[in-house]
């Protein structure tokens, strides 16, 4: 990792390591929360704010923090913000909070924070943490967003709530049952290795 | 008869890995040769089990009474954390045959999102000592399951020819899709 920009640091967590696709990290919150738009951008942000709260801890921290025992030090300040991230969901939006349910205490074990720590912000100052955080989950909110619009308009005809076919469209409801999940993911992996090539 | 359902849910019906999305980094990840699956089921079994104990104990006896509920992610991560820690120590030097059979597994277990889903389950259900136990034992049990069906599968993928653009992960997400929904067909059973 030469010296990038802080805008081509930003950057390369919207395409060229987009989290879900090209990292395949954080698996578990992009299959299970993708049943619509709202849910899968909810989680999104949350991972956003954990992600760079997280990175510029860490960063801040990181010639303080022994070597050998980075990786509880990494988890336990991983673990502050997503407490903070789940009291301030409950408070203020409520619907959100019970549909996402037992995945916001779960953005702890997800590897996406946990991994740019170790990677990025153990070795890097907190201006670029801050940017290579933000890049990330940017990405890895519209991943989710797209992900979730997708299902949501096949599987349920609505997006946002609101019918996108008419009154004859017959709801294709395997997209939002768990397997249309794997196979809408495994064909949009698909879809971009395809583009990426080219 | 109670306990024989929740264990039949937690293994088929609910399988964690194909229903509940949890643990799908490792499930792809350990899935490509059968020895790294079995090592993987065997870790997560153990140590699931162990970690669905300890984290129960404490909520009861530690954060309830106190009022810490809030506290509850960060204590479970440091919990489990330490007791991967703890239980690889132990095996090195007790059993070191099964150490070496579980090896990198270990660790990686503490960032596996199936330990802490299930200890959350356990208290988010309201689960009793007993139920927590056939729980602990059962969600991984599935795991191991579905792990290993899949790295069955998926080591005859290697074999056959894959479109390029669709070779190893997303192939898997696919397989892993309808193995998925053959496991939705558990769900009138109970």
């Amino acid at each position: 990792m030469s010296e990038k920009s802080l805008v081509q640091e930003f950057t390369k967590g919207l395409w060229e390591e987009i989290p879900p696709f090209r990292l395949v990290l954080g698996l578990c919150p992009t299959l299970a929360v993708t049943k619509a738009f709202e849910t899968g951008f909810g989680m999104g942000c949350a991972l956003t704010f954990v992600l760079v709260c997280s990175n510029v801890l860490v960063s801040v921290l990181r010639k303080i923090i022994p070597s050998k025992i980075r990786v509880p030090c990494f988890i336990i300040c991983v673990a502050t913000f997503v407490v903070i991230v789940e009291l301030v969901m409950q408070a203020y939006t409520y619907p959100l909070f019970l549909k996402l349910g037992i995945f916001i205490p779960l953005i702890v074990v997800n590897c996406i924070p946990l991994g740019r720590a170790e990677a990025f912000a153990y070795k890097n100052g907190v201006v670029r943490s801050i940017a290579d955080g933000l890049g990330l989950g940017v990405g890895y909110a519209i991943s989710l967003s797209v992900l979730g619009s997708i299902r949501e308009i096949f599987g349920a005809g609505s997006w946002l709530g609101h019918a996108v076919f008419g009154a004859s469209f017959q709801p294709f409801t395997f997209m939002v049952e768990a397997p249309g999940a794997f196979v809408c993911l495994g064909l949009m992996l698909g879809v971009m290795n395809l583009a990426g090539k080219k | 008869m109670d306990y024989v359902l929740l264990a039949i849910s937690a293994v088929l019906v609910n399988n964690i890995l194909l229903i509940q999305y949890l643990g799908n980094c490792p499930f792809l990840g350990t899935s490509k040769k059968m020895d790294t699956a079995v090592g993987m089921a065997m870790a997560v079994v153990f140590v699931l089990t162990m970690a669905g104990i300890v984290t129960w104990l404490f909520e009861t006896y530690f954060l309830a009474p106190l009022g810490l509920e809030y506290l509850r992610t960060i204590v479970f991560i440091l919990v489990i954390a330490a007791l991967v820690q703890f239980v690889e120590l132990f095996l090195k030097k007790s059993i070191p045959g099964l150490y070496a059979g579980l090896g990198i597994f270990l660790p990686l277990i503490t960032t596996n999102c199936a330990v802490l889903g299930v200890c959350l389950i356990n208290i988010k259900e309201e689960y009793n000592f007993f139920q927590m136990l056939v729980s602990s034992v059962a969600y991984p049990i599935g795991f191991g399951l579905a792990l290993i069906l899949f790295a069955g599968v998926r080591e005859r993928i290697i074999i056959g020819r894959v479109p390029g653009p669709m070779q190893d992960t997303a192939i898997g997400l696919v397989t892993a899709g309808f193995m998925s929904l053959s496991f939705l067909g558990f769900k009138g059973m109970i």
